[in-house]
């Protein structure tokens, strides 16, 4: 089992990806390898994952990786996953800090396993998946066969705290880190170089009339129910 | 010629839905307008896609598309834009939307640019802007792979626009390789919202973590049905569980542009913006002065919403001669 996880601490999204990793394993047996790729300072991150109950850690570490688009991300820690052995491949829907949300189907795309997305709720039942995925008037049940990947969403569950056993066990385990080369990833697959998407310009957001803030002086309820009398609301 | 510019059309509820008609109409500006529709669909989806602009419909009713998730689509999009080569292919920001687009990016080995709120063409090339969030900067992006230019667009961008043409429907054959069943949809079910719905609401009322508790939001039901609105909520409320998903408004929650949109103590997160922040007139209560949420509020009470909501409600009441 895998993850991925960017920031330097564990992005809640990720931490509740790890943490339905953690439960399965306990229900199903197995193990969870935490996958990440980022700079060096996401180790704390890493540490806390390991220290929180996954048994193994892979870190995608090279400059090469830096300034990847999606694609590059998918293909790197698709490259990574691969060499791996595994059943099932959990990922955040998306981070908290880059909501594009579509490296998860991308990694899935590359290792040709099935995509299960958008996950409020996830049980293995012997090599079948089943999860209910968000949808816009309520959700979808889903089942897939395992090997899979499964994107959730954060509030699938509670995330579970380290504990001082889990900390000390933890800082036993090795830390494998793989540069871009390792994976066999040359610059037209990942990095700034192999990015489809180029900005083109940054610029200051359109201007916005501007509103009127003020402090309540005890009147602030009237106050906006007379704003909303002037809009014709009521 | 104009180049060809592709939607991907759907439907939820029987109906094309709104964000496929703001696609279509903006792509019929930009280009020759294209949709593909596959699954179940309305009667009438084929008509009501030209009606906004589409010229030509890729259509196939086969109902492997609602039997299995995002694979068979997927299959059927990748052949058609191999065999066609459009330009530009647009999706919705929804679910089904940023999973086809994602797979169609690795397969492809093209670009994809998210969270687009415009675009146009200078021959292929695409030129994407996304909109500032929050407090972030209004960027303008672009794609140089040789291939299809994929855009996930953001709901509510454009203004659906009917022109009155008629489509030529173009019926396409649905994948029958096994490997595309391999997500199988066994039920899908509506969780029921209390009040009328967020999409389409002219006035909404949405509460943050500024509530403390699920209980708060029977004041903003209240306030919601004075002012005939709906109630949203944030992701921080919803992953606390006080209130269903289908209520979460911004950037992996519906996006909404009401009239007037009160936000009761809501810090004001980017990712919140993003689903509201075009909203006419945004009115909000927060006790932190310094919260975003006051850099795009027309009004802004820095206060109490346990004290302002419930002395707005009875200022309304008695406006109304209710008390």
């Amino acid at each position: 089992m895998r993850r991925k996880d960017l920031p330097h601490e564990i992005d809640p999204a990720a931490a509740s990806a790890l943490e339905e990793g953690l439960r399965l394993t306990e229900q199903h047996g197995g193990s969870v390898t935490f996958i990440t790729m980022g700079i060096a300072d996401v180790t704390v991150g890493i540490r806390r994952a390991l220290a929180t109950g996954a048994s193994a850690a892979i870190h995608l570490l090279d400059e090469a990786f830096g300034g990847s688009d999606t694609l590059g991300t998918a293909k790197a820690l698709a490259a990574a996953i691969r060499r791996e052995s595994y059943d099932l491949v959990i990922c955040a829907t998306e981070s908290s800090d880059s909501y594009s949300g579509i490296v998860p189907v991308q990694i899935a795309h590359l290792l040709g396993i099935p995509p299960v997305t958008f996950a409020n709720k996830l049980s293995v039942d012997g090599s079948v998946l089943t999860a209910h995925r968000q949808s816009e008037t309520g959700y979808t049940v889903v089942t897939a066969e395992l090997p899979a990947l499964v994107s959730t969403t954060s509030g699938i569950n509670e995330p579970r705290y380290p504990q001082l056993k889990g900390i000390m066990a933890a800082r036993k385990i090795e830390i494998e880190t793989v540069t871009a080369a390792d994976l066999g990833l040359g610059p037209d697959q990942v990095g700034a170089s192999a990015a489809r998407e180029k900005v083109l310009s940054v610029g200051p957001p359109p201007a916005r009339a501007a509103g009127r803030v003020v402090e309540d002086d005890g009147n602030g309820g009237k106050q906006i129910a007379e704003h909303l009398a002037s809009l014709g609301v009521i | 010629m104009a180049e060809a510019i592709w939607v991907y059309a759907e439907v939820l509820e029987g109906a094309i839905t709104p964000t496929t008609l703001e696609l279509v109409t903006r792509a019929a500006e930009v280009g020759t307008a294209e949709a593909i529709l596959l699954g179940a669909a309305p009667a009438d989806a084929v008509e009501t896609l030209g009606a906004y602009g589409a010229a030509t419909v890729y259509r196939s009713a086969d109902p492997v598309f609602d039997e299995f998730l995002t694979l068979p689509a997927f299959e059927t999009v990748s052949a058609l834009i191999e065999a066609r080569r459009p330009a530009v292919v647009l999706f919705a920001s929804s679910y089904a939307g940023r999973d086809l687009a994602a797979a169609l990016c690795a397969r492809l080995d093209c670009g994809a640019i998210t969270d687009v709120g415009d675009f146009r063409l200078d021959g292929r090339n695409v030129e994407a802007t996304i909109p500032a969030l929050g407090g972030s900067y209004l960027t303008r992006t672009t794609l140089v792979n040789n291939g299809p230019k994929l855009l996930l667009v953001r709901p509510k961008s454009f203004e659906p626009r009917r022109s009155g043409g008629t489509a030529t429907v173009e019926e396409i054959a649905a994948p029958f390789d096994g490997s595309v069943r391999r997500v199988r949809v066994a039920e899908r079910v509506a969780v029921p919202v209390e009040g009328p719905r967020l999409e389409g609401a002219s006035n909404i009322v949405a509460g943050g973590r500024g509530l403390k508790s699920a209980e708060a939001f029977h004041m903003l039901h209240e306030l919601a049905d004075l002012i005939g609105g709906a109630v949203g909520a944030t992701r921080a409320v919803v992953d606390a569980a006080w209130v269903p998903y289908s209520m979460q408004i911004g950037q992996t929650g519906k996006t909404v542009k009401p009239n007037v949109y009160i936000a009761c103590g809501i810090s004001g997160a980017i990712q919140h913006l993003a689903g509201m922040k075009t909203s006419k007139s945004i009115i909000a209560i927060n006790t932190d002065p310094e919260a975003p949420i006051f850099k795009v509020a027309d009004l802004g009470i820095v206060g109490d919403v346990f004290q302002v909501v419930p002395q707005l409600i009875s200022e309304i009441k008695r406006r109304k001669g209710l008390a």
